[in-house]
C-alpha cells in the first residue's frame, strides 16, 4: 500500500503537469486554427470568422462540436483497421513529443520546487525527432488505407518529403547539440545563458535557417504543403477522412507546428531566456539597462510562449505570401541544397568546438 | 498475363496495363489513371481530365468536357435575335459584356446596321472594363492554383470595384445583357464617367502590387517558366487565340486585325510574349490589363455626345419614355420584343476579341426573326484541346498551372 504522501507526491509531480500540459496543448491546437484563419484573413483584407462569439472567439468550439457530431465515414473499400489507426498514430506521436519539452526553469510555487516539464529526458531532442519519424507512418497509412488515388499520392508525397527534410533538420539539431554539448533540452537552454545559438557565428544562423526551412516542410505547411495541396490533390492524404478523424489530423498538424516552433525557440532563441538589448555593450547605460531589467522581470515561461507564437505567426505569414513548390523542386531543395549546407555547417561547428572557439 | 511472351496492352477499368514478357515474378508496371474532375478544386468548373500518371509524371491526359452542356446553340434557334442576348450572358459567365458585344456585332453585320459613335465608345469602354474583370479572375484563380492565395483575395477585391461600376451602368453585376442590337439599352449615368476615371487612377497601382507579389517571386518563376511550352507554329495549328496565342509571340489581336466597336479610333499596343510558356502568358495578360486601362482612359477622353441607338427604325428598340406616350412606338416595341423583324437571308461569321480569345458567332439566317442556326466558336473549347500537348511530360502540379494559363470557363466550353 502506498501511503498518502506517495500518492500526493505522484499527483503533484506527474499528474498535475500532465493535465496542465494536455489542456494547454488542446486549447492551443484549437485556438491556433482560429489564429491562422484570423491572421490569413487580415493579411488578405478580409475579416475571418466573426459570427461565433466576439470576433469569432467561439469558432474553435463550434468546429470541435461539428467534428464530433459529423458522420464518421469509413469508405467501403478502405482498409478499416489501418484507416482508423492512422489518425491515432499521428495524434499520439504529436502529443508524445510534448513530454520532453521544458517550459521553463524550476519554479517555486507554494513553497515547493516545481519542474516545468513532464519528463527531463537526457536525449530529449533525439526523442522528439524519433516521434516525428514515427508520425510519418500515420500519414502513409492514411494515404494507403483510404484506397483513393489522391490520398495515396498525398501519402507518398508526404512520406518522401518528411523523410527528406528530416535529414537536414537532424543535422541542424546535431549542430546545436554540438554547441551545447548535450541532447537534453534543459541543458541546451542553459548553455545559451550567455549567448543564444542563433548569434554564434557562422554556424548558428545557418543552422537556424536550415532548421526553419526543414521545419516548414516537416509540418507540411506552405510553401511545402504538397501532401495536402488543395488545388492538386483535393486534400491529400486525408481526402477520405471525415468527422472526428479529420479533426484529429487537423489538430495534430497544429500540434506538430507547435513542437517545431518550440524546438526552434529552445534550440536557437534561448528558450525561456529573456530578450536583452546588447547586455555587454550597452548594458550599463541607464535607459537601456532599465528596459533590460524590465524585460528580465517577465516570467521565463511567458518568454518561451512569446517565441513560440512568434514562430507560429511566421509560418502563417509564409503561407499567406508564397506560392507552392512542385514535387521535384521540393526534393531538389532538400537533397541538393539543404543537405550539403547542413553537412558543411556540422563540419564547421565540429571544427570550432575542437578548436575551442565556441 | 500471356505465357507466350508477346506484349499485351489491355484496358481494364480505364487502367492501362503493359505486360511485356511477363512472368509471375516480374513486377508489373502500371500507369496510374486518376480522374481529375468534374468535381475538383482546380479544374475551374466541371472540366474532367483523365490523367495517366507514371509516378508524378503525366504520360497521357484526356480532357472530357461536356458536363455543363446546356444546348445553348440549339436553344438559340428558337429565340429571336433580341432574345438571344441574355443567353450569351450564360456562355462565359465572368465577362458577359464581351459575349453580348460579340453576338450583337455579328447580328449588326448580318443586317447591316450602323451604330452611332457614342454607343460604340461606351461598348468599348464597358468591354474593356469587363476584360479587366475577367483577367482579374484569371490572375486570382491562377495564383490560387499555384498556391499564392493572397493574390486571389486582392484581385477579387479590385474586381468588386469593376462590378460596382458595371452595376451603376447596367443594374446587374455579372449577367448584364446591356448591349442591344443597334446600340445600347441605356446611356451611362452622369456620375459614371467620374467614377470610372477614379478607377483608372487606382487600378494601375494595385496591378503593380500583384505583379510584385508574384513576378519577383522565385517560387512563382520556378513553377511557371518552361512549363506548357507552345511554339508559335503549334499555337496557330492548334487554333489558340487570345493571350494564349500571343504568349507564343504571334501578333494576332482581333481588335487590331478586324476592328469592331471603336477600336480603330484608340491607341493601344498588343503585348507579345516570346517563350510561349505559362510565364510568358502571365506577362502578356498582365500587360493586356495595362493596355485596357489605357483604352478606358482614351474612351473617357474621347467619348462623343449623341444618340445611343441606331437611327434605323426597323431595328431600333424605342426607349421606354416614348413607348409610354406614343402608340406607334408601343406597337413597334411589341413586335420587336415578341418576334423581332425579318432579317436578310444569308450567313455571317464575326469574331471578336473576348478576354479568353477569339469568340466567334456564325449565324445562318433564313430570313425570319430567328436564326436558322448559330455556331459559337468558343475559345475555351479550343484551348482545352491544347491541354494534352501542353501537359504531357510534365508533372501533376503542372496540370494545374496549365489549366490556369489557358484560362478556360466551362460555361463557354461546353455551351
Amino acid at each position: 500500500m502506498p501511503d498518502m504522501q506517495q500518492i500526493i507526491n505522484f499527483i503533484i509531480t506527474i499528474g498535475i503537469p500532465v493535465v496542465v500540459l494536455l489542456s494547454f496543448i488542446l486549447a492551443n491546437a484549437m485556438y491556433l486554427q482560429l489564429m491562422e484563419r484570423k491572421v490569413l484573413a487580415h493579411m488578405q483584407s478580409r475579416l475571418g470568422p466573426m459570427r461565433t462569439g466576439w470576433h469569432g472567439l467561439l469558432q474553435p468550439v463550434a468546429d470541435a462540436v461539428k467534428f464530433m457530431f459529423k458522420e464518421d465515414i469509413i469508405p467501403a473499400k478502405a482498409d478499416k483497421w489501418v484507416f482508423s489507426l492512422a489518425p491515432l498514430i499521428f495524434l499520439v506521436m504529436a502529443f508524445g513529443a510534448f513530454v520532453a519539452i521544458p517550459f521553463g526553469p524550476d519554479t517555486v510555487i507554494f513553497g515547493r520546487t516545481v519542474h516545468l516539464w513532464v519528463s527531463n529526458l537526457n536525449i530529449g531532442v533525439l526523442y522528439i525527432v524519433a516521434l516525428a519519424g514515427i508520425g510519418t507512418y500515420g500519414v502513409i497509412m492514411a494515404g494507403w488505407a483510404s484506397n483513393n488515388k489522391y490520398s495515396l499520392m498525398g501519402g507518398f508525397r508526404s512520406a518522401a518529403q518528411m523523410i527528406s527534410y528530416e535529414i537536414p533538420m537532424a543535422f541542424a539539431i546535431v549542430t546545436v547539440a554540438l554547441m551545447a554539448g548535450s541532447l537534453n533540452l534543459t541543458e541546451i537552454v542553459q548553455a545559451q545563458s550567455q549567448k543564444w545559438f542563433i548569434i554564434v557565428f557562422p554556424v548558428g544562423p545557418v543552422a537556424f535557417f536550415l532548421y526553419l526551412i526543414a521545419g516548414v516542410a516537416e509540418t507540411n505547411r506552405a510553401p511545402f504543403d504538397l501532401p495536402e495541396a488543395e488545388s492538386e490533390l483535393v486534400a491529400g492524404y486525408f481526402t477520405e477522412y471525415s468527422g472526428i478523424r479529420f479533426g484529429i489530423f487537423y489538430m495534430a498538424e497544429y500540434m506538430n507546428m507547435m513542437i517545431v516552433s518550440l524546438l526552434a525557440s529552445i534550440m536557437f532563441l534561448g528558450g525561456w531566456m529573456p530578450v536583452q538589448i546588447f547586455p555587454k555593450l550597452l548594458g550599463g547605460i541607464p535607459p537601456i539597462s532599465w528596459i533590460n531589467t524590465a524585460l528580465a522581470a517577465i516570467p521565463p515561461t511567458l518568454w518561451l510562449l512569446a517565441k513560440l507564437y512568434f514562430f507560429i505567426f511566421f509560418y502563417m505569414w509564409i503561407r499567406a505570401t508564397l506560392p507552392r513548390y512542385r514535387y521535384d523542386q521540393l526534393m531538389t531543395i532538400a537533397w541538393k541544397i539543404l543537405l550539403p549546407i547542413s553537412l558543411g555547417t556540422l563540419l564547421v561547428a565540429a571544427f570550432m568546438k575542437q578548436a575551442g572557439w565556441m | 498475363m500471356t505465357d507466350d511472351g508477346y506484349s499485351l496492352t489491355s484496358s481494364i477499368y480505364g487502367e492501362k496495363m503493359s505486360l511485356t514478357n511477363a512472368t509471375e515474378k516480374e513486377i508489373v508496371q502500371k500507369e496510374m489513371t486518376i480522374n481529375m474532375g468534374p468535381q475538383h478544386p482546380a479544374t475551374h468548373g466541371v472540366l474532367r481530365l483523365v490523367v495517366d500518371l507514371q509516378g508524378e509524371t503525366v504520360v497521357g491526359i484526356d480532357p472530357r468536357p461536356g458536363y455543363l452542356h446546356r444546348g445553348i446553340e440549339k436553344w438559340m434557334e428558337s429565340r429571336t435575335y433580341h432574345q438571344i442576348i441574355p443567353i450569351t450572358d450564360r456562355l462565359e459567365y465572368i465577362t458577359c459584356m464581351n459575349n453580348n458585344l460579340g453576338w450583337v456585332v455579328a447580328v449588326e453585320k448580318l443586317a447591316g446596321i450602323v451604330v452611332p459613335e457614342r454607343a460604340q465608345f461606351i461598348r468599348m469602354l464597358m468591354a474593356e472594363l469587363t476584360r479587366l474583370s475577367g483577367h482579374l479572375v484569371w490572375l486570382g484563380t491562377h495564383a490560387l492554383d499555384i498556391g499564392a492565395m493572397t493574390v486571389c483575395m486582392y484581385t477579387l477585391r479590385e474586381r468588386e470595384l469593376i462590378l460596382d461600376l458595371t452595376e451603376t451602368v447596367t443594374g446587374a453585376r455579372q449577367t448584364v445583357s446591356y448591349v442591344r442590337i443597334g446600340g445600347l439599352r441605356n446611356d451611362v449615368p452622369r456620375d459614371f464617367l467620374d467614377k470610372c476615371r477614379e478607377f483608372t487612377e487606382i487600378f494601375p497601382k494595385k496591378l503593380e502590387d500583384y505583379d510584385t507579389l508574384i513576378r519577383q517571386n522565385r517560387i512563382w518563376l520556378k513553377r511557371t517558366k518552361g512549363i506548357g511550352k507552345f511554339s508559335a507554329e503549334d499555337a496557330i495549328n492548334y487554333g489558340l487565340t487570345g493571350a494564349t496565342l500571343r504568349g507564343s509571340g504571334v501578333n494576332y489581336d482581333l481588335r487590331k486585325v478586324e476592328p469592331y466597336a471603336a477600336y480603330d479610333k484608340v491607341e493601344f499596343d498588343v503585348p507579345l510574349g516570346t517563350e510561349g510558356d505559362v510565364y510568358a502568358r502571365y506577362i502578356v495578360r498582365i500587360n493586356e490589363m495595362r493596355q485596357s486601362v489605357r483604352i478606358i482612359k482614351q474612351c473617357l477622353d474621347m467619348l462623343p455626345e449623341g444618340p445611343i441607338m441606331t437611327a434605323d427604325p426597323r431595328y431600333a428598340v424605342p426607349d421606354k419614355a416614348t413607348v409610354m406616350t406614343n402608340m406607334e412606338a408601343l406597337a413597334h416595341q411589341f413586335v420587336l420584343m415578341s418576334k423581332w423583324v425579318n432579317m436578310p437571308k444569308g450567313e455571317v461569321y464575326v469574331a471578336t476579341e473576348a478576354p479568353k480569345g477569339e469568340l466567334g458567332f456564325f449565324i445562318v439566317s433564313d430570313g425570319s426573326g430567328r436564326p436558322y442556326r448559330v455556331k459559337i466558336r468558343a475559345p475555351s473549347f479550343v484551348h482545352v484541346g491544347a491541354l494534352p500537348k501542353m501537359v504531357t511530360g510534365h508533372m501533376v502540379s503542372d496540370v494545374i498551372a496549365c489549366i490556369g494559363t489557358i484560362d478556360i470557363v466551362l460555361g463557354e466550353c461546353d455551351r
